[in-house]
């Protein structure tokens, strides 16, 4: 291909052989290493609990590997091109946050208030689900370009799945937190995980047609691009909505991640800094609106303000009719305990934080027992994932595949500030869980979906050969126009 | 188990995770710098004569720009395709013998979103000499090369401005 040389009367003509490689082996290796971390820290968490190491140790890195094996080899098959390093990292997530679901189960105190016990094999459960749905993704959405042609079926199942928790009948009817379950034949699902990707899709279609307006009508003032009014429009939708979400389903984090995506895709998709500045106002704003006078809110808006002050008053079991939450200073401690190395796998005692120790609080276990160190490394984990997600967009030939990279990965970003700003005390605590890490099916499922939908755009963006388009008779004769 | 073991166990826990996060931005960093080291080192040793054929004689090397001229050509063949100007700025397509196409459609090599491309605007493609030529494809607009609107397939000479619309497009080495 590089050189092709028909007559010896002409030269050799040399046209680029630089092509890029697959790195497939080098996803492999990086994958290897990915499982070994997660059963290593299973053994080490048995060892320091039962002074054994488990017995589930060989069935549970099987199953591990196994899965992570099936994805390599769909992913070599259906994507060959495809970036070597978001398949390991999401499989380290995912194994470590097995790991440590298992821990938990083994807490005494969390078994006795049924806080855990067989979460860890339900995990697992959930993760060969998603990882089916992942290989079904990559099958099946042979180009990401697809996706554009339904871009308003998109936005309105976006909106039935964000609307679902408020049916009444399918919504689950939780006493505590945020209205965002919803239960389904014995399953309670959280329809706001999936909604994020469907978003995604219609604000890349969407965007990627209206830019233009968006980003040329403006008026400059004070060195800031001033929309004209009816470009406010999306916007306004966009950020009513989120608050109608804030309101009825009481959930800072659902609705912070939805307008917060959609911003950063309107900045991307017109480079307008206005627009952060806008979005930023206007989140500020509905928040602080919405918490003058919805009690949930409040709530956590307090116990994130003083929770010292929500602790003293939860143990001394005061009744004024607020719910009064400990949990936002249990993992203050957990992460204080823990300090610069932790405490060691399976040594700490984040089950104090008793209720969601698992799922929306195990960041608080990771800093318990890994310390400041293991917070750090598994932050940059999830901030690899961002940066390759980030990197795809900019990779990708095509605007609509650029804007739905960088809106997938910026609410998978968006997402883990919320959560690890949550837990440690920098936002309010929200009902949000840490992509694959917490204990949670919906979540886990709908975070591989999104992996296998940035594998497959960084596919078609890396694939160093575009097929010829179809042109029979490209080279056989002359078009001769008059 | 005792304390040490244990202590060992957590520290090395630790040292694994970072090894794994730093043999993953080793991998991004081959991922960035890899590919282009390896395209630079070929491109200073086709540079190499050249500029000593500039330091010799200035004016073939102009030539060598133009439209194949025999022998020149191999020299002056260009590897990448690059959008310089548009909103897809920046991007590269390896020339690899293939057939570029340009246009709104879905599925065209560089998807083109301006409003003054038709959806299957042009194609750029090699022909047998490994010379890359431009051919509108009954755009609406047209397609220019510097300020001409083509009207028949034309070759492309190195660095010269292609435009559509409000992208513009250029043949590089």
């Amino acid at each position: 291909m590089s050189s092709s040389t028909n007559t010896p009367t002409h030269h050799t003509s040399t046209i680029g052989s630089i092509g890029a490689p697959s790195r497939r082996n080098t996803e492999l290796a990086l994958l290897v290493f990915a499982v070994v971390i997660p059963v290593f820290a299973y053994a080490n968490v048995g060892l320091a609990i039962d002074d054994k190491v488990p017995t589930g140790l060989l069935s549970y890195g099987l199953g591990l590997g196994l899965l992570a094996g099936v994805a390599h080899l769909v992913v070599r098959k259906f994507a060959p091109y495809a970036d070597p390093l978001l398949l390991p990292l999401a499989t380290l997530l995912n194994g470590l946050g097995l790991v440590v679901i298992w821990r938990l189960d083994q807490s005494k105190l969390l078994q006795s208030i049924n806080q855990a016990g067989n979460a860890a094999p339900r995990q697992l459960l959930y993760t060969a689900l998603a990882i089916a749905l992942f290989v079904v993704v990559l099958i099946f959405l042979k180009d990401h370009r697809v996706l554009q042609r339904y871009t308003y079926i998109s936005m309105v199942g976006a909106l039935v799945l964000l609307l679902l928790p408020l049916v009444p009948g399918l919504g689950a009817e939780l006493t505590y937190g945020a209205k965002i379950w919803i239960s389904v034949a014995g399953f309670s699902i959280q329809p706001g995980e999936f909604a994020k990707i469907v978003l995604a899709v219609f604000f890349a279609g969407y965007l990627m047609v209206k830019r233009d307006a968006l980003a040329l009508a403006s008026r400059r003032f004070m060195g800031l691009y001033l929309p004209r009014g009816r470009d406010l429009g999306p916007i306004l939708v966009v950020w009513a909505i989120s608050i109608l979400i804030l309101v009825f389903e009481t959930d800072l984090g659902t609705s912070l991640l939805f307008f917060g995506m959609f911003v950063i895709m309107l900045y991307v998709a017109t480079e307008r800094t206005s627009w952060i500045v806008f979005g930023l106002l206007m989140s500020a704003a509905g928040a602080v609106g919405v918490a003058s006078f919805e009690p949930h809110v409040q709530t956590r808006v307090q116990a994130w303000l003083d929770p010292m002050h929500e602790y003293t008053l939860s143990q001394a079991g005061v009744q004024d009719g607020v719910v009064h939450s400990e949990q936002a200073m249990q993992a203050l401690w957990a992460f204080g305990s823990g300090g610069t190395l932790g405490t060691g796998l399976g040594q700490g005692h984040s089950e104090l934080i008793r209720f969601a120790a698992n799922s929306d609080f195990i960041l608080a276990t990771f800093g318990e027992e890994l310390g400041l160190a293991g917070v750090m490394a598994i932050l940059l984990i999830y901030g690899l994932v961002v940066e390759r997600g980030i990197r795809t967009a900019l990779a990708a030939r095509d605007p609509f595949g650029k804007l739905l990279a960088v809106g997938l990965s910026g609410a998978f970003g968006l997402q883990v500030f919320v959560v690890a700003g949550g837990v440690m005390g920098l936002i309010p605590l929200t009902g949000m869980t840490m992509p694959f890490l917490a204990s949670g099916g919906s979540s886990v499922i709908a975070n591989w979906a999104l992996i296998a939908i940035l594998i497959r755009i960084s596919d078609t963006a890396r694939r160093p050969a575009p097929a010829p388009a179809p042109n029979p008779d490209a080279e056989m004769t002359q078009v001769v126009r008059p | 188990m005792s304390e040490l073991t244990l202590t060992v166990m957590r520290l090395g826990f630790l040292a694994v995770l970072w090894l794994f996060v730093i043999v993953a931005v080793q991998v991004i960093r081959s991922d960035l710098f890899g590919t282009r080291v390896t395209q630079r080192g070929s491109r200073r040793d086709a540079n190499r004569p050249q500029q000593a054929a500039r330091q010799t004689a200035p004016p073939p090397q102009r030539q060598q720009a133009a439209p194949s001229t025999g022998g020149r050509q191999r020299r002056g063949a260009p590897t990448k395709l690059v959008v310089s100007e548009g909103t897809l700025t920046g991007t590269t397509v390896a020339l690899q013998g293939q057939t570029i196409s340009l246009g709104r459609a879905h599925d065209s090599t560089i998807v083109l979103d301006d409003d003054y491309a038709s959806s299957r605007h042009a194609r750029i493609y090699p022909d047998r000499d490994g010379q890359w030529i431009v051919e509108d494809l009954g755009s609406t607009n047209g397609t220019y090369l510097d300020r001409t609107r083509l009207t028949t397939p034309t070759p492309v000479p190195l660095g010269a401005a292609i435009r559509i619309g409000k992208t513009v497009i250029e043949l590089r080495k």
